[in-house]
């Protein structure tokens, strides 16, 4: 018998403490793949956030840093600096990244930082229970939008990967989404691409994933997965909106 | 001896780097030195000044109180520090820029033109060193040598053809 | 014996971490302590080593953060508000006990104050201006030369103990030029840091830094053994400067500028027949609690002399542990101390006169 699947090398073997149904489990997933299939688990070092995923090192086989709330991109970027050698990401939600975090994003962008960034958007402010986030959409309700978000009091939902792509220091954006085995697929080649990017030296790159909240969002994971396609897809679509040649390209 | 030297004048008159000059030869000697500028939001266009120490002592507080020399390149200085001068000290000023002759009769005054004897020269930044010739003739607060040392240390090689100018300029100022 | 050169404090801060091994420097801009960032931008290409002009004060300590955490020595420069700006990330890296040494060329305050020196920091960096229970290691040199080997020193204390260390000078500390003879190269230590996150290689378990433990019992643990090591501190890296002490009839405290302006108040005074002391803790954290239990009985009292409302005075208090009279004199919005205000000070309290008692 030959083992046709097992849990990637890079993820630790223990149980995720993340609610029933939050994909942040299978986002984990790909990201240690990647670094399984790459084989660079032992030469990367992982920023963590702050946020459900503030213990990622925890399920993280390589080397990992916790990071101030909004910070990872700047400690990432110190991380860098240092380990000239080594494969360095960061792994943030949408409060961390749009809101406490958006100077640190932008700029670690703009500079081009050789960092892979891989972002969860589920429009909501999940460990503090259910708080707007940036991009909450317009009319969602929260726990600080009880009567659903209205622009002329709580403004506009951001668009982050459509933000950085403006940026010449951002080498590769991509926007994916994990509600469905195709885009899951799709969701992991970008991810792949996004620290192929950094291997390469070329620049930021960041994969922004769309993903969900079935607690916070009040709705089960199946209503979830459902929701996020219907609503969420529309106001932020799929696709790449930077890109730049790599030699590996060539190879294919 | 214990030199204790306040510059002033404007910014942009070289008023830092007078006192640099004299810190460096100090330094020069093996003394003691201090230098210690004023960086407030006067730095931009108002008022600079330096407190320079040149000691054959350790220096203690490198904030004059009392000063043996005050150098001056505008009038709001002068009556600034005027009163910063202890009894028998000297006052050296461009009487170019500082029409109004110091008030104090126990002090030693050298009012002199630096600013004309440098357009003479045909260099007007001169006039700073003109004055500083004056300041070591007066005080002999650092040797002629170690002030040509201390600017061979400081001015960048490119700028070096100037020092024997700049020689000649201290030595104008001191024979006025 | 090396060269004496003339140079600015903020420039020796800078050849002093670059001889200390440090070569990766984060900042932003802010006076009075930007000639550190020239310095540093400049040596930094040169040798190929990393020079970050952050987009905040926020960012550079949290790449600073980083850089520790790779196990590289690291430094950033500020002034107060840039400092105040700094706290969050100096308290996670107290939690996560990373080696991060901060240059503070203290201005005077609150809100933006003012760009003229000040000691009105002493609060912030001394009493841990994060929140949290910690401490960093604060430096306070009197001079130029001081200023190059407390930054030397501030990097092997970072490495050693592996917490913060602040070295923390008034404006004048920065902008001033002294001589300075870039001695003692023994002084630079090396330590192993088989903690950094640099990469496993898979030779080894996964390194994790972190400064949060959700857990009560496991955050009291941790904690308490930082508590361990301050005591540790506490023990072994006290440093005054204890001068003219013995007989004396009064003694003042004092750092930075207002100890150097102490020291001619020293010889004013001892002309009026008065001996004036002067503990000038090097430590400001460990604050030098034996040198003043030591001295706490002198005649008239100690004075504590301060660019601030009178901060450090507070730590003076509890050293002396109500001995003695603690007098305080202070001036603050850029101004320092005069030599002859301090002096009239000293002169009241040698005669019995009073003061400000604190």
């Amino acid at each position: 018998m030959s083992i046709v699947f097992e849990r990637p090398h890079a993820l630790i073997d223990r149980p995720l403490h993340y609610c029933p149904g939050c994909t942040h489990g299978i986002i984990h997933r790909l990201v240690a793949e990647v670094l399984d299939e790459l084989g660079i688990e032992g030469a990367t070092v992982g920023v963590a956030s702050v946020g459900c995923t503030y213990n990622s090192y925890e399920y993280f086989n390589c080397d990992m840093v916790q990071a101030a709330h909004g910070r990872a991109p700047a400690v990432a970027t110190g991380i860098r600096r240092s380990l000239p050698d080594r494969t360095v990401f960061t792994y943030q939600g949408d409060g961390d990244l749009a809101a406490i975090g958006t100077a640190e994003i932008v700029h670690a962008a703009t500079r081009g930082e050789k960092i892979t960034t891989i972002f969860v958007n589920n429009a909501i402010y999940g460990m503090t229970s259910g708080q707007m986030a940036p991009t909450t959409l317009v009319g969602q309700v929260t726990t600080t939008t009880p009567f659903g978000r209205k622009p002329e009091l709580h403004g506009y939902p951001i668009r982050v990967c459509e933000m950085l792509s403006t940026l010449e220091g951002t080498a590769y954006a991509e926007r994916v989404a994990v509600n469905n085995v195709p885009n899951i697929k799709k969701a992991k080649a970008a991810i792949k691409r996004a620290f192929q990017v950094q291997q390469e030296r070329k620049g930021f790159a960041i994969v922004e994933v769309l993903s969900i909240c079935p607690t916070n969002w009040g709705m089960s994971p199946e209503k979830s997965l459902e929701w996020l396609g219907e609503n969420m897809m529309e106001h932020y679509p799929l696709g790449v909106y930077k890109n730049v040649e790599l030699t590996s390209d060539g190879a294919k | 001896m214990d030199n204790q030297i306040i510059f002033a004048g404007f910014g942009g008159q070289g008023i830092l780097s007078m006192g640099r000059f004299i810190a460096h030869a100090g330094l020069h000697e093996g003394k003691h030195v201090s230098w210690l500028p004023s960086y407030g939001p006067e730095m931009r266009g108002g008022t600079a000044n330096c407190n320079v120490i040149v000691s054959d002592e350790e220096v203690g507080s490198p904030i004059i109180s009392e000063a043996t020399a005050l150098v001056v390149m505008n009038q709001p200085s002068l009556e600034k520090f005027e009163s910063y001068v202890a009894p028998g000290g000297v006052i050296i000023s461009d009487s170019d820029l500082v029409p109004v002759k110091p008030e104090r009769s126990d002090v030693r005054v050298f009012s002199m033109p630096a600013t004309k004897m440098a357009y003479d020269l045909g260099n007007p930044t001169f006039a700073g060193v003109i004055l500083l010739g004056k300041l070591i003739k007066e005080t002999d607060v650092v040797g002629y040598d170690s002030f040509e040392a201390a600017l061979k240390g400081i001015l960048k090689p490119k700028k070096h053809y100037l020092i024997p100018e700049e020689m000649k300029a201290l030595r104008m100022g001191a024979d006025y | 014996m090396g060269e004496k050169i003339l140079m600015k404090g903020n420039e020796v801060i800078a050849e002093a971490a670059l001889r200390a091994g440090c070569r990766h420097y984060f900042g932003y801009p802010i006076t009075p302590q930007t000639e550190v960032a020239h310095y540093m931008a400049r040596k930094m290409e040169e040798i190929g080593g990393t020079f970050v002009q952050a987009e905040s004060e926020v960012a550079a300590i949290n790449m600073v953060y980083g850089a520790a955490s790779a196990g590289v020595r690291a430094m950033t420069s500020s002034s107060s508000p840039g400092i105040s700006l700094k706290q969050e990330g100096i308290s996670y890296a107290a939690g996560a006990e990373l080696p991060v040494v901060i240059i503070d060329i203290v201005r005077c305050g609150p809100g933006l104050g003012g760009i003229l020196p000040a000691q009105c920091d002493y609060f912030q960096m001394v009493k841990g201006g994060g929140h949290g229970d910690y401490h960093n290691i604060v430096l306070a040199p009197q001079g130029v030369q001081e200023m190059y080997e407390l930054v030397v020193d501030a990097f092997n204390l970072a490495d050693k103990y592996r917490n913060p260390v602040v070295v923390m000078g008034d404006g004048y500390m920065g902008q001033m030029m002294e001589a300075v003879e870039f001695r003692d190269v023994e002084r630079i230590e090396r330590y192993d840091k088989p903690w950094a996150a640099c990469g496993s290689e898979m030779k080894r378990e996964h390194n994790t830094i972190t400064s949060i433990y959700i857990e009560a019992d496991v955050l009291e643990a941790h904690v308490n053994h930082l508590y361990e090591k301050y005591r540790l501190i506490e023990e072994n890296e006290v440093r005054a400067d204890v001068f003219n002490c013995d007989g004396a009839d009064v003694i003042i405290a004092a750092y930075g500028t207002c100890a150097r302006v102490t020291k001619n108040v020293i010889k004013d005074a001892a002309k009026m027949g008065i001996k004036v002391g002067l503990i000038r803790p090097v430590t400001l954290w460990p604050f030098p609690k034996k040198a003043f239990e030591q001295y706490a009985s002198v005649p008239k009292g100690i004075l504590t002399v301060e660019m601030s409302m009178g901060q450090m005075v507070e730590d003076v208090k509890l050293a002396v542990g109500g001995r003695n009279n603690v007098y305080f004199y202070g001036r603050t919005g850029g101004n320092v101390p005069a030599q002859k205000d301090i002096l009239a000070e000293v002169v009241k309290i040698a005669r019995g006169e009073g003061g400000d008692l604190r």
